[in-house]
């Protein structure tokens, strides 16, 4: 199995990021801050004022570290990648199923099978906690229901029945998600999924985590020679990298939703820890921006039995491994996609 | 793996001097430096044969001497910090 490769997140303002040998050196005024070997690296996340050399944006794209430039508060910029690699045998089987629809409609019907079976997975988690303290009987029915959309969608005829049945889910998830808070203050209130921009904490915590799950999954993709801008599930749209989107599906409930209700749960984030910006969206102050970062790297260093492949791998590699099961099955090595299925 | 690179460098002369830069160069663009001639670096088996090879071809045989200590894959557990700069974990959360 590859090694895990770590992830440099600058939030420092003002920072530049120069290449120094084979190492990225970020500098703060004038001063070396940190210094970092190349090979060591998967990605480079910038946050807000940091810039960077195009040396070191070179030496990044021909070294395979992707950089990716967000706004202060997380809201996805642009990236910086090299040259398309990989496999064009590949990238053209994809395009080809992406524009036949039974082969939209079949791996649609995976993405949305693993994240149908992975909200369910965080529900009933929840309620085996906390089930004592919580209103359990709404929430057993809507992890029921969750099972019922699974197989409705494993047999659903057409992408777009399969996109009916995600939002169905997507409603029913996020309309219990907030009893799956268990801290009793108003700020870490929950109603609806609101984004650009979040209008409260948890949602504000959960953008900002699939935006960096979103770094980490088209790496990966691209990592395998995957196309990310074309998805099955996500139509195309410019600028959009929909297979990334596609991807992440299955990884939302488990990864994000699930670290933003441990980081709640735990006190490792308070209501003082999130600030309401000029638009009205709710940011999250500097100092919490890096106790985040910090538990999100922690937890891609902890490890999972993957069900599919029986191999003990860092959490942080299961984009990595879904892109080559992915690449796998378009090439017609494996009958169907396996989505990650947490248990 | 983990490997510790040490060197003692003669830089009597000026050739000596570009010695030890070029040394302390080629171990920072693959680890990085803990105390003055001292280099841990997280290398895997491929990356450690190119950086010893470059490292034995820039060192003068006659006058210097390299020590390469293999720490191995749980290597960073064997290693205790006392006192001054300590140095950033690498493959730890790296937040600037």
């Amino acid at each position: 199995m590859r090694r895990l490769l770590n992830t440099l997140y600058v939030t420092a303002q003002g920072a530049y990021l120069t290449k120094d040998g084979e190492a990225v050196a970020v500098r703060v005024e004038h001063e070396t801050r940190l210094r970092v070997p190349l090979h060591g690296l998967g990605g480079v996340v910038c946050f807000g004022q940091v810039s960077a050399s195009p040396a070191l944006l070179g030496a990044c794209a021909e070294a395979d570290v992707g950089v990716s430039f967000l706004s202060e508060n997380g809201r996805f910029l642009a990236s910086v990648r090299g040259p398309v690699s990989g496999n064009v045998l590949l990238r053209r089987e994809q395009y080809r199923r992406a524009d036949s629809a039974p082969g939209r409609a079949g791996l649609a019907r995976c993405f949305v099978q693993g994240k149908l079976l992975n909200c369910r997975a965080v529900v009933r988690r929840a309620l085996r906690d906390h089930g004592a303290g919580m209103d359990a009987a709404p929430l057993e029915a809507v992890a029921r229901g969750f099972t019922d959309m699974a197989e409705r969608a494993a047999r659903a005829a057409t992408d777009d029945s399969v996109r009916g049945i995600e939002g169905e889910a997507a409603a029913a998830y996020f309309g219990v998600f907030g009893q799956l808070v268990r801290v009793d203050d108003p700020a870490f209130g929950f109603t609806t999924r609101s984004r650009r921009p979040p209008l409260d904490a948890v949602n504000c915590l959960l953008s900002f985590l699939y935006t960096l799950l979103a770094h980490d999954v088209r790496s990966a993709l691209e990592a395998v020679g995957l196309d990310p801008q074309v998805g099955f599930l996500h139509r195309d749209r410019p600028g959009r990298p929909s297979l990334a989107l596609d991807v992440m599906e299955e990884f939302r409930p488990w990864l994000a939703d699930r670290l933003v209700l441990s980081l709640i749960n735990r006190k490792q984030v308070r209501p003082g820890d999130f600030t309401r910006g000029g638009t009205g969206g709710v940011l999250l102050t500097d100092e919490a921006r890096k106790r985040v970062l910090v538990a999100w790297q922690a937890r891609k260093q902890e490890e999972v039995t993957h069900p599919f492949i029986d191999e003990k791998v860092a959490v942080g590699l299961l984009p990595h491994v879904q892109a080559l099961l992915l690449a796998r099955h378009l090439r017609g090595e494996l009958d169907g996609y396996p989505p990650f299925l947490w248990r | 793996m983990l490997m510790l690179v040490t060197y003692d460098v003669n830089t009597e002369d000026r050739a000596g001097c570009a010695r030890l830069r070029r040394m302390a160069k080629l171990c920072l663009d693959y680890g990085q430096r803990v105390q003055f001639s001292v280099f841990e670096c997280e290398v895997d088996p491929a990356q450690w044969e190119a950086l010893r090879h470059k490292l034995v071809a820039a060192m003068d045989p006659q006058r210097d001497s390299l020590r390469f200590y293999r720490l191995g894959r749980e290597g960073k557990r064997r290693i205790e910090h006392v006192g001054i700069k300590e140095p950033v974990d690498l493959d730890g959360p790296l937040v600037v």
